[in-house]
């Protein structure tokens, strides 16, 4: 059967199931709407947050990126990995506890404050609105480039069907859909992953695979790193560049994830304070299977890729090529006329200028999109056309569970934190709930428009929703529950300082016209996060030194946080 | 008495975290970044080890030391009777 109609069906069930998953879960109180009545088992919960957290560039792009970046590709292996650990030590278990519904919610309780919960609200809805638009635009992209669905249409079908689970089920509905998104999702990237490294080293799991040796008895990270210093490229396993700005973004990435909303909201769906711990090590496994596979798929592909095309004649090619070819994520000019692929590092110069020399090659003639690493997995190992059809459904799943839960924390803050806790206090249980369903209608709206016509910014400040996570809420909510002593005026002075520094330092270098070598200390805008992080920190426990204690009140507050159930004799 | 067991709980846990998250730096910033150049010229088969550590291992840590923290509090919540 076509492709197409593969895509069709599979796709097409899969959102039968996420539609009849609605129906099956609708929210009927404010509770089953934000945080799905608290009844969420810990697996259940672990699988929701793996299917929330991975979103359509952890699933389509990222092992693209690690197999051009090699070693340095670690940052995005451990910065969106590690931070788990840092929720499941420092904060799920006390913000379950707490219990309110928002992280906005926890800051103004807590800093007894509205400033600081409109400083919390403002900073949830712009880190949440940058990242939904990037995953509406995802969804059309998959629609636009696999179902011949024009890119805006593509859009529009993938914010009906989120609509649809999300207004009806609210976090309820959106934390089942979310487990079978999960579940299409890592099967989808598991398969290809297995045959390819059944392919390429005869062992059928990946994570060992990687350090397995090809057909010719040499480890295959070993000729990677070989085969790509032979044509001008760094070697791939070793690092070439300063570690300070890798430390930084790793850094950033991983507070950045402890900070993220939509993530943190996740833990408050679970019914006990322990549940909350675990929910955290299964979400982690869950989100592990997935990103110890990416690595192995970045090495494969970029050593199969090498293999298949350097130095071969163009006429000779796999059908796989030509197929991605009329994608565009594949493109081959013929510079030098001989009929032949060759591909190198032509930025290299002294490289460049010396194979131009003695072997006639006038530039690199291939040109290759990331994102072709995990698409054209299943056709470079020989699968059927159902897998491809399957890795489409794979990517369309991520992007929407993702989607989903920015969409809720969105219209939970307009009709929580916004509306209940500020403009409208008089507000019933009814009209709450029925506010929570008009926002997230809205939201939709807004995020679909946004992504099928994306503000040029948006692309750049997706990246930055973690740093500016890690510099605003993070060290707010660790002390707000680590120490008794913090009070309103440090953590809102410490939220503006991180939040405003690192704003600062990002515009500056993306718009502002910074050159690299003006960087601080070599951080990149993308690490700047951790430094804004330190600053927030550091400022908040000067001004609260300096200031009143917080009230009694607060201070039992913290420590009834601190454990799980108030002590029986 | 109720006050003094709340502060020892409270510093059993303090002490769990921070073995912990000293083992979270070291895996992971130590291991996959700082010291990975030193380390890759140990082997793990077909890996060199720093490389290892910055793309796997240091992930499998953070797995177990989340298990060893849920374990470690529940067995600290029922000591200290303030299990859920």
């Amino acid at each position: 059967m076509e492709l197409q109609t593969w895509t069709f069906i599979i796709v097409g069930i899969t959102f039968a199931i996420y539609i009849a998953i609605a129906i099956l879960s609708r929210a009927s109180s404010t509770s089953e709407f934000y945080v799905a009545g608290k009844g969420v088992h810990p697996v259940t919960n672990g699988m929701a947050t793996a299917a929330d957290w991975m979103s359509a560039a952890s699933f389509i792009s990222m092992a693209g990126l690690i197999s051009f970046m090699g070693y340095k590709g670690a940052q995005y292996l451990m910065g969106w990995t590690g931070g788990y650990v840092l929720l499941a030590l420092l904060l799920a278990p006390y913000l379950r506890k707490f219990g309110k519904y928002t992280v906005p919610d926890f800051i103004g309780e807590r800093y007894y404050s509205q400033v600081a919960r409109v400083v919390a609200l403002v900073c949830a809805l712009f880190i949440s609105f940058t990242y939904v638009v990037g995953q509406m635009k995802g969804v059309g992209v998959a629609f636009a480039g696999f179902l011949n669905i024009p890119f805006e249409w593509g859009v529009g079908i993938g914010a009906a069907i989120v609509f649809f689970y999300a207004s009806l089920g609210g976090m309820k509905g959106i934390t089942y859909t979310q487990v079978a998104q999960y579940c299409v999702l890592i099967f989808a990237y598991l398969v290809p992953a297995i045959f390819i490294s059944v392919y390429m080293v005869g062992n059928p799991i990946p994570q060992i695979g990687l350090g397995g040796t090809l057909s010719d008895g040499t480890y295959l990270l070993d000729k990677l790193d070989v085969v790509l210093t032979d044509l001008g490229f760094k070697e791939y396993t070793t690092s070439h560049t300063g570690k300070v700005d890798l430390f930084f973004v790793t850094a950033a990435l991983m507070l950045g994830t402890a900070g993220l909303p939509h993530v943190i909201v996740r833990f408050f769906t679970v019914p006990k304070v322990s549940d909350a711990r675990r929910s955290a090590g299964w979400a982690l496994l869950f989100i592990a299977i997935l990103y110890t596979t990416a690595p192995a798929i970045g090495a494969f592909a970029r050593t199969n890729l090498i293999q298949t095309v350097q130095d071969k004649e163009y006429s000779e090619m796999p059908t796989w090529f030509g197929d991605w070819e009329k994608t565009g994520l594949l493109a081959f000019t013929d510079k030098n006329g001989d009929g032949k692929i060759q591909y190198y590092n032509d930025q290299n110069i002294a490289f460049s200028q010396q194979v131009e020399q003695e072997r006639g090659w006038k530039g690199s003639e291939l040109s290759v999109d990331p994102d072709i690493m995990v698409l054209a997995n299943p056709s470079i190992a020989d699968l059927p056309n159902w897998v491809v059809a399957l890795v489409i459904a794979g990517g369309l799943a991520a992007a929407l569970s993702t989607a989903a839960g920015l969409l809720l924390v969105i219209s939970t803050s307009i009709s929580h934190d916004l509306l209940k806790k500020w403009l409208r206090p008089e507000i019933s249980e009814k009209g709450e709930l029925k506010a929570a369903r008009i926002a997230i209608s809205v939201a939709i709206m807004v995020a679909a428009y946004a992504g099928m016509h994306p503000p040029g910014f948006v692309a750049q400040v997706v990246a930055f929703a973690f740093g500016l996570a890690a510099a605003s809420f993070f060290p707010a909510i660790v002390l707000g529950i680590f120490s008794k002593r913090m009070n309103m005026q440090g953590a809102v002075a410490g939220m503006l300082t991180g939040l405003i520094f690192t704003l600062s330092y990002i515009l500056y270098f993306k718009y502002g016209g910074g050159t690299t070598d003006q960087y601080w200390w070599g951080i990149s805008p993308e690490g700047v996060g951790t430094l804004g992080m330190i600053f927030n920190f550091v400022v908040a426990i000067i001004v609260s030194a300096f200031t009143a204690a917080p009230p009694r009140h607060i201070q039992e507050l913290v420590e009834s946080i601190r454990v799980p159930r108030e002590q029986t004799k | 008495m109720e006050k003094n067991d709340l502060r020892q709980y409270w510093h059993t846990n303090l002490k769990y975290l921070a073995i912990l998250l000293t083992i979270w730096f070291v895996v992971s910033y130590g291991a996959g970044i700082l010291w990975a150049d030193t380390l890759n010229n140990i082997r793990l088969g077909g890996f060199k080890l720093g490389f290892w550590f910055a793309q796997q291992g240091s992930i499998y840590f953070f797995v177990v030391l989340i298990y060893v923290y849920v374990l470690l509090m529940n067995r600290l919540d029922r000591k200290y009777g303030v299990d859920d």
